[in-house]
């Protein structure tokens, strides 16, 4: 094999609950680079390195990168022009500001 | 589902069920379970004595009940988690999970399209939480299963798919064997290809959600022949898996 095998989005899920209530996949994601909007299960994730790094199936720019130390988590977003986050509808929201 | 960040339980082994030669399935305990549904998967962590660390995803196999959650593990050769977890680790050894985990590539028993499930490998264990849940809820969704597998003997799960098939209504499962299949079945050992899914899978005006799980490059060729028969990409969800054990 030339290319690095990937695994998906999917699989980001796990680390980030570290962080998150809420399991990104099923977020979408809209890609800064080529404005590409989709899943985040859809993402290439790319394990072999020290931390995970995300990038936008379409265009192939990172997207998301996250690092976990033992004490410490970083969390480089700056490919992701937004997420956006599905929500259920019977948990009470607060007004806008 | 809680609606917090997740950490790490402890977890013992209460059960271990052969698959194949080198697959099994471990019934794990899990104290505080909070449940999961059909495609969602677990991480779980081996520590050594020197504090060493290595986490590996699996994916959950049956319905939770009682605290109790299923894995089936292939043995990856030189891995560093899966050979621990199959050949080590003994009943009542305490391991760590975190989960469960995902919220895309999972099938709602309450959903109404017809269901395709494409299963490469060992990629046929989330496929098989979806069958059960769907066996469990009484659901009538139409399933139809493409299972891909090297050999006959490589087959997880083959008895009690065999009594799924004769049991469920509406449960439909078409075999492809790669390098060997048994006796007396029609044609050639193959690769999945368009004739298999066009056969064994739904036209795309019906609209099925198909759920396609294996190795990279499986998952890359059937998402690829399933957008070129028709189905939209968006309802054709994947999870690839990597060489990492």
């Amino acid at each position: 094999m030339t290319q690095l095998s990937y695994l998906d989005g999917n699989m980001l899920d796990g680390p980030l609950r570290e962080l998150f209530a809420v399991d990104l996949s099923a977020a979408t994601g809209r890609c800064d680079s080529c404005g590409m909007t989709g899943p985040m299960a859809c993402l290439h994730v790319y394990s072999h390195a020290p931390g995970l790094v995300a990038r936008c199936p379409a265009c192939t720019a990172v997207m998301l990168r996250l690092v976990r130390s033992p004490d410490r988590a970083w969390l480089d977003l700056r490919g992701a022009t937004f997420l956006q986050v599905p929500m259920p509808l019977d948990q009470p929201h607060p007004r806008p500001l | 589902m809680s609606a917090a960040p997740l950490g790490w339980r402890v977890a013992r082994l209460v059960e271990r069920r052969v698959e194949t030669p080198t697959a099994q399935t471990l019934v794990l305990e899990v104290p505080g379970w909070p449940g999961h549904l059909p495609g969602q998967h677990v991480d779980v962590r081996l520590t050594a004595e020197d504090g060493y660390q290595a986490a590996r995803s699996y994916s959950l196999a049956a319905p939770g009940t009682d605290g109790r959650i299923e894995l089936t593990v292939q043995r990856v050769p030189d891995g560093e988690v899966s050979p621990y977890l199959i050949d080590a680790w003994a009943q009542g050894d305490p391991v760590e999970v975190r989960g469960p985990v995902g919220g895309w590539f999972i099938w709602r028993t309450e959903e109404t399209s017809p269901v395709l499930l494409v299963a490469g490998g060992s990629g046929i264990v989330p496929l098989m939480a979806m069958v059960r849940a769907r066996r469990v809820a009484g659901s009538r969704v139409p399933f139809r299963l493409v299972y891909s597998a090297r050999t006959p003997t490589d087959v997880f799960y083959a008895d009690e798919l065999r009594r799924r098939v004769r049991d469920d209504l509406g449960l439909d499962v078409a075999y492809v064997y790669t390098r060997e299949a048994p006796e007396g079945w029609r044609g050639e050992p193959h690769r999945v290809g368009l004739a298999d899914l066009n056969t064994h899978g739904w036209p795309p005006d019906l609209e099925p959600h198909c759920y396609v799980c294996g190795p990279t490059g499986f998952v890359e060729t059937v998402a690829d022949l399933l957008v070129g028969l028709g189905h939209e990409a968006r309802r054709v969800r994947t999870e690839r898996f990597g060489p990492t054990g």
